[in-house]
């Protein structure tokens, strides 16, 4: 039987040269399903990797409780150096605790394909220990800015993403200049972001204490610690978080809206897809009437036919598959995109087309392939033998 | 027989085949409505909101608060008639929803957004009740609450003076739009600036997000806006002053650029229809070359063979289309309904407008070569099978 099948299926795939255009349809519909699948959902992943990536689990983010977000949080100063001296914090070469006071802001860019409307740039001012907590962030162009100075250095994302952020330009901020002296890379989220001296941003912002502290955690046991020493606190009331959690959280929403989104429209697009490839496999099957009627006639069973109508709509689903894979990946992989995060400013991410997105797409397009070539086989294999040789 | 029976006819000759065209392309056009529609929710520089406001912010960020002591500046300002002003408040629902929720002098927003409709004793209750609270319509719908009630409201910003962040308001209104576009932004909340200030623990008095300025005059908004930022210019507290249209607009476009992706999408969902439909009308004319040649031998002429050709596609591609986008309303409406109308999925008229022209593009697309071909047809040749 199984030699029966290899021989009509090879006789079908080598004419599938003389009926192109149906068979087209199974292809290109597929690869359009699965392109547009994996392009959402490289979205998605792109976004939650950048986030998932910037949190350490050996470091903590403080902020006041119940704010949700550092944009929110506020403590002033005489809170900000108590929680340094909470145990749990690790202690710096210089025998201070480490940790770093930052106050967030907001500042106003522009988009590179816009001309006037401003989008949320996040402004931190760090403490000179922020930058030792983020080791994997370095200086790509220019140089660090100089404490006390109204000096920035711009993350690669906002460089990409929006005007006037380049070494060398200024920026407004509250009726003060602002020189761009250096650019950074974390592969993260602070990529997104323009960074300062904290002492600098409180004066120029009128705000005297911090939005959130980080520190290193001391030991696997640090975190816990820290807690219940903050909770033991009467004067401070805050919310502890490991940075990485804090971070990782941030992604729900943004996974949910867009996989909600990527779903009804695959689904749709499936169907459409669905009755394409019935048409096309009925149509093969109809013009193949004849050949298979012989076939039949000649001896060769009905499930060798039914085998062999399945193996090609597979194969041209598959095709298509992966030829829609292949374009969401030439189209898509590290374009370079930004939306409001958690803290309402933007968050410059890429897509990212994994493998097993790729993986995910073809089996949508093997599923559709087997439905698309169902029926028309079955008919194929119950053609009957006389009225089909019989036809012109 | 009539030519459009004629037509219809020869659409059904092969059942099956027919069928499953139109089954694409109806899933095609459910599509299309849906996506247009989620492109029109985030249309937000709908012309509607007028050019009649302006709102000025901090020119480094809306987050940034302005002083209250702008004031009576930006009242003096030649060309404005009323000024209104608004605090983010920072409210939640429960443990996690956000609100869109601000802090305001009642009178003051009440003049300078008469869109928004509510009895009179309702504002009368709002401007005389220190800890009162309004909300739109949709919003009290959502979550059931009625005027009278007593709504614990957290704030994820402002902690009151006992250092709790559970603030509770008393409703003392729900107020609608005055149209179709206004009533399905009744998703926000506000409550009594005055309260807010003395009751917050942080102590921030008179600190606004926006100053709304309403205008004598919308002519004169660029100049009024020209005015605000040059008198504000090189002090802390500079401004930028755009319209309220424009504010919108770079707000949505915060999120990000679906206009983009939706547009890639439909691009991939037409291109793949193209195909489907203009394979299967290939095919169609294919198999009937010999009868088309015998409608010329008849008398037809090669324009009227045309017609017939392009009439089919466009009787396939209007069906499927018009089930298609009633589909995409019927589908929009559900999940308007199923969200409480937090998420507006309306296939209005302009979706329909762009459908339908979508509808007649494709028919020709996909009718036009087949149709070409078959106006081309030499009777002789046709008939001998050449």
């Amino acid at each position: 039987m199984l030699r029966q099948a290899l021989a009509i299926t090879g006789i079908g795939i080598r004419s599938l040269p003389a009926r192109w255009a149906p068979s087209l349809v199974i292809v290109v519909g597929l690869a359009g399903v699965v392109a547009v699948f994996t392009a959402l959902l490289a979205m998605s992943t792109g976004f939650v990797s950048t986030l998932k990536a910037t949190g350490r689990s050996d470091a903590a983010i403080i902020l006041r409780g119940g704010s949700d977000a550092e944009l929110n949080s506020a403590f002033d100063r005489d809170s900000t150096d108590l929680i340094k001296e909470e145990p749990g914090i690790a202690t710096g070469a210089d025998g201070k605790p480490l940790a770093s006071a930052e106050l967030m802001v907001i500042a106003e860019l522009v988009r590179k394909d816009d001309v006037r409307h401003g989008a949320n740039i996040t402004l931190r001012g760090v403490e000179p220990a922020g930058l030792a907590l983020r080791p994997q962030l370095r200086i790509i162009g220019g140089r660090t800015f100089t404490p006390g100075l109204r000096e920035l250095i711009v993350g690669r994302g906002v460089l990409q993403q929006f005007q006037g952020a380049a070494i060398g330009d200024v920026v407004r901020m509250r009726g003060s200049e602002w020189k761009v002296v250096g650019t950074f890379a974390a592969g993260d989220a602070h990529d997104s972001e323009m960074w300062t001296d904290i002492n600098v941003a409180r004066s120029t912002f009128g705000r005297s204490g911090s939005s959130s502290v980080l520190a290193a955690l001391d030991g696997p046991d640090g975190l816990a610690r820290l807690k219940s020493g903050v909770a033991a606190e009467p004067r401070l009331s805050l919310d502890v978080l490991r940075e990485q959690d804090y971070f990782g959280g941030q992604t729900k929403q943004f996974r949910q809206t867009i996989g909600f989104l990527a779903g009804v429209v695959t689904v749709i697009m499936a169907l459409g897809a669905v009755f394409a490839a019935l048409n096309s496999m009925y149509a093969a099957v109809a013009t193949r009437s004849k050949e298979i009627a012989t076939l039949r006639a000649l001896g060769f069973g009905g499930s060798p036919v039914v085998m062999s109508v399945m193996t090609e709509a597979l194969l041209l689903a598959v095709g298509g598959g992966v030829l829609g894979a292949l374009i969401a990946y030439a189209l898509f992989n590290n374009f370079s995109v930004s939306t409001l995060g958690q803290n309402f400013t933007q968050v410059v991410f890429n897509f990212k087309v994994t493998p097993q997105l790729v993986a995910r797409g073809l089996v949508i397009a093997v599923v559709i392939g087997m439905i698309g070539g169902f029926m028309p086989a079955l008919r194929a294999a119950r053609l009957p033998v006389t009225t089909s040789l019989r036809e012109q | 027989m009539t030519r459009s029976g004629f037509v219809i006819a020869n659409l059904f000759r092969k059942r099956t085949r027919t069928v499953l065209t139109l089954l694409s392309v109806i899933m095609a056009f459910l599509l299309f409505g849906l996506l247009q529609s989620v492109n029109t929710i985030f249309n937000a520089g709908a012309d509607f909101v007028g050019a009649t406001r302006l709102f000025v912010q901090a020119r480094v960020s809306f987050t940034s608060p302005l002083p209250i002591s702008m004031l009576p500046k930006l009242e003096a300002v030649p060309g404005v008639a009323r000024v209104a002003y608004q605090t983010w408040f920072g409210g939640v629902w429960q443990t996690n929803t956000p609100l869109i929720m601000f802090s305001l002098d009642p009178q003051r927003y009440r003049d300078v957004y008469p869109e928004w409709v509510m009895p009179e004793e309702q504002w009368q209750a709002f401007i005389h009740t220190r800890t009162g609270m309004i909300a739109g319509k949709q919003l009290a719908d959502q979550y059931h609450w009625k005027v009278g009630e007593k709504i614990p409201i957290n704030s994820n910003i402002y902690p009151q003076k006992n250092g709790s962040k559970a603030w509770i308001f008393d409703l003392v209104g729900v107020f609608d739009g005055k149209d179709e576009d206004w009533k399905k932004r009744t998703n926000l909340a506000f409550i009594q600036q005055d309260y807010f200030d003395e009751a917050n623990q942080f102590g921030v008095k008179g600190r606004e997000n926006f100053f709304i300025l309403k205008l004598a005059d919308s002519g004169r908004a660029a100049q009024v806006a020209r005015t605000v930022d040059t008198m504000f210019e090189n002090s802390p507290d500079e401004t930028k002053t755009q319209t309220e249209k424009d504010f919108n607009i770079s707000f949505v476009k915060q999120i990000g650029d679906i206009g983009l992706i939706v547009r890639w999408i439909l691009f991939a969902v037409f291109f793949t229809l193209l195909l489907v439909v203009g394979n299967t009308m290939a095919q169609s004319v294919r198999e009937r070359i010999p009868e088309l040649a015998v409608l010329k031998t008849l008398g037809f002429s090669d324009g009227n063979v045309l017609g017939f050709v392009l009439a089919e596609a466009f009787a396939l591609c209007l069906f499927g289309g018009l089930v298609g986008l009633i589909l995409a309303s019927m589908a929009g409406a559900m999940v308007q309904q199923a969200t409480g109308g937090q998420f507006q999925l309306t296939v209005d008229y302009h979706v329909w407008l762009i459908g339908v022209l979508a509808i007649v593009v494709m028919s020709v697309a996909v009718g036009l070569l087949p149709a070409l071909r078959a106006r081309r047809l030499r009777i002789v040749d046709a008939l001998a099978g050449r």
